[in-house]
């Protein structure tokens, strides 16, 4: 009698796919979620859709054949991941980099960085059923595509990095261009802040919805703007400083509530400094070679294990690599930010409403490809 | 002319009416969003996009009529009907101008809650026929919006029939002749806390008829199209129809109870045809003007959480309505010259 009304009981929830097409996974993840009405009680995230074997890649090809490749990890801010395969290499080949190549780096990462943030407050607003926001931002975007096509030559999958430093140089049009850039985005953030941030529909769905704790962020291995949304002070710029980042004068903006509008507000709030990065480095810009004297040709790092983390827009990119002092690597692990973040969803979303789980799903910052690699 | 080829004419003329106006309100609402997100919005079909609303009518009819796996075709088929064939109904007593209506009836009012309460079983019936859990979460969530949002839309209604003793819309119109100052919305003799029942049956009307921002049944980054998730082809496009005309129907009523329908703001009156023309354009004027602010508010807002949706209409706009109820009805009783 007991066995059957629990069976009864069991039969209250039902399972749901959300994906692998579903507008709120932004690509294709699969979400499968047992429901009791609309609350969740079971939710897990399933994975592999657009899988591509990139560590697989990366083992049976030459080192500099695997650039490519990391453009096409996450599409949004392609340009950190690029930097933090080269900056591996790098450091693995002993390999010297002109001064005004790191700066070039700098600059063009920290726009491609404000670019994913504008993307992803244009979609985040449309997961919560405001559609205007995100032809706003796409407008802005657009202007850092123009820029940063002008330098590398394509407009999202960049390949702009090489070893030792960059593959083109920046000219005049270009400085001027982010310069008005960053004038003109300044003028729309306090836009974006009246009609969005202080929506009043807006904050009651983000306020204390979808808390993610500190203890929880730590547990998972969560990093970027969702740990430092939950009041972790990490970030990879400023806590073990890579390329030319000790030079400038910013802060790493951390809010202690964990829930939806904290990471919300990290990444608004993280524009403002990268902007203020790119005006810094700008001012800085020493002139001089963009690549090495002497041209990097075969790269053959020593025998070794070599890591090497960058603070891409979603959080901490590592790139390991095992050498065995060949032309290829000998195992390449790629840690890519959102995996993580996104681990830590199922528990995150434990009794929450649906459209509530999708406002903190959306909150991640997720980049299918980039997880699946 | 004889009765019966007056209220045919009427039924017809309110039938393309309804028709034509769903598809150009489409038309309307994709050219309005386009402005509001600084583009164009449909541009290549005809002369500024106007014929997009035909090409749309088009494909939607010659897709094939579809019915997915499982789905209970009976109620799959009618679903649609039963959301756009009461909102065609409730035209007939719609008065856009002193003579300008299919049938004056005296309980034109009740007529049209009643069709209006239709809706929310057709959606229902639709999302439970389709077999799709996503349409099912829609359907309940729909019912229980409905249930909500009908209460202080009656309850604001009441209120409207108390100060005007007749559910006869003409009667309604008739009663806020003169300057402006007589539409409802501003006779704060009868009533202080009229405006703030205008805007009480506004946004039940928004409510009502599933528009931003509370749009759950749709909900497209939720539950990918809610109750028409599983509809194919003019199934949708039906669907789509409904719910335009009850856009039509809840502006319009919001204009003739609170906004003089007909009635110009300043006391000039024509006679004849010219009256006629006057009136259709004051009273089209006023509803194009409600429909505009609906559509810009759709593009403006994010969707409201649901429970927040349901803490408005019991927290907020029930108690308020009440309220307004008890306090037009001393009003009425303590100063009954006014």
């Amino acid at each position: 009698m007991n066995g059957l009304l629990q069976q009864d009981l069991n039969q209250e929830t039902f399972t749901i796919n959300l994906g692998p097409q579903h507008p709120a996974t932004h690509g294709v993840l699969r979400v499968k979620l047992v429901m009791d009405g609309e609350y969740i009680v079971e939710a897990e995230p399933v994975l592999g859709y657009i899988h591509r074997m990139h560590e697989k890649m990366g083992e049976n090809r030459t080192w500099a054949k695997f650039l490519p490749n990391c453009g096409r990890m996450d599409y949004l801010c392609a340009l950190s991941y690029n930097h933090g395969y080269v900056a591996a290499i790098e450091r693995a080949a002993g390999i010297e980099v002109p001064e005004r190549a790191e700066y070039i780096r700098v600059i063009t990462v920290e726009l491609n960085r404000i670019s994913s943030h504008l993307l992803w407050f244009g979609a985040f607003v449309l997961d919560l059923g405001g559609f205007t926001p995100l032809l706003y931002a796409f407008d802005d975007r657009e202007q850092i595509l123009d820029l940063l096509e002008s330098v590398t030559g394509s407009r999202l999958t960049y390949c702009y990095f090489r070893f030792g430093g960059v593959y083109n140089d920046i000219d005049d049009s270009f400085i001027t261009g982010t310069r008005e850039f960053i004038k003109r985005l300044r003028e729309r953030l306090p836009m974006y802040d009246a009609l969005v941030t202080k929506n009043i529909i807006l904050i009651k769905r983000l306020k204390d919805i979808g808390p993610i704790s500190k203890d929880m962020a730590r547990r998972y291995g969560a990093t970027g703007p969702v740990a430092r949304g939950s009041g972790i002070n990490f970030d990879v710029r400023k806590h073990e400083p890579y390329s030319v980042y000790s030079e400038f004068d910013f802060d790493i903006p951390v809010y202690e509530e964990g829930d939806s509008m904290a990471r919300y507000m990290v990444r608004m709030k993280e524009m403002e400094q990268s902007m203020r990065i790119i005006e810094q480095a700008l001012d800085k810009l020493p002139e001089g070679d963009i690549q090495p004297k002497k041209a990097v040709k075969m790269v053959k790092p020593e025998k070794g294990d070599y890591y090497h983390a960058v603070e891409a827009a979603r959080g901490s990119f590592g790139v390991r690599l095992v050498s065995n002092g060949t032309n290829t690597a000998y195992r390449l692990k790629l840690r890519s930010p959102t995996y993580s973040n996104l681990s830590l969803f199922g528990e995150a979303t434990k009794g929450m409403l649906l459209p509530d789980a999708l406002a903190l799903m959306g909150s991640l910052d997720l980049v299918i490809p980039e997880i699946d690699r | 002319m004889p009765e019966p080829f007056r209220v045919i004419l009427f039924i017809i003329f309110v039938m393309a009416f309804a028709g034509l106006n769903a598809a150009y309100l489409v038309w309307c609402e994709r050219k309005g969003a386009g402005h509001i997100q600084r583009r164009i919005g449909p541009k290549e079909v005809g002369p500024y996009g106007l014929l997009q609303p035909i090409a749309d009518g088009i494909k939607l009819m010659t897709k094939q009529l579809f019915l997915p796996k499982g789905v209970d075709p009976i109620l799959f088929m009618v679903a649609p009907l039963m959301v756009m064939v009461p909102a065609i109904m409730s035209f007939c007593v719609i008065p856009f101008s002193e003579i300008f209506v299919a049938r004056e009836i005296n309980i034109g009012l009740l007529m049209i809650f009643a069709f209006a309460s239709v809706n929310v079983l057709g959606l229902l019936l639709g999302s439970w026929g389709s077999a799709n859990k996503y349409a099912v979460i829609a359907g309940a969530r729909c019912v229980s919006q409905n249930v909500a949002y009908e209460i202080p839309m009656l309850i604001t209604t009441i209120t409207m029939v108390m100060v005007t003793n007749t559910m006869n819309l003409n009667e309604i119109v008739r009663l806020q002749d003169g300057w402006f100052w007589h539409w409802y919305v501003f006779r704060l003799d009868i009533s202080l806390l009229m405006p703030v029942a205008f805007l009480i049956f506004f946004v039940c009307s928004l409510a009502e008829t599933n528009r931003a921002p509370f749009d759950m049944a749709e909900a497209e980054s939720e539950l990918i199209a809610g109750t028409y998730t599983e509809y194919p082809g003019m199934g949708f496009g039906v669907f789509f129809m409904g719910e335009y005309a009850n856009i039509v129907i809840g502006c319009a009523l919001t204009t003739i109870l609170f906004l003089g329908g007909w009635q110009s703001p300043i006391p000039l009156d024509f006679s004849g045809f010219l009256g006629v023309i006057w009136g259709l354009f004051w009273f089209l004027l006023k509803l194009y003007a409600l429909i505009f602010t609906v559509i810009w508010i759709r593009w403006t807002y994010p969707r409201t959480q649901f429970y927040e949706l349901l803490n408005l209409s019991w927290k907020v706009l029930i108690p308020f309505s009440l309220f307004n109820l008890i306090l037009t009805a001393l009003q009425i009783k303590i100063f009954p010259w006014l």
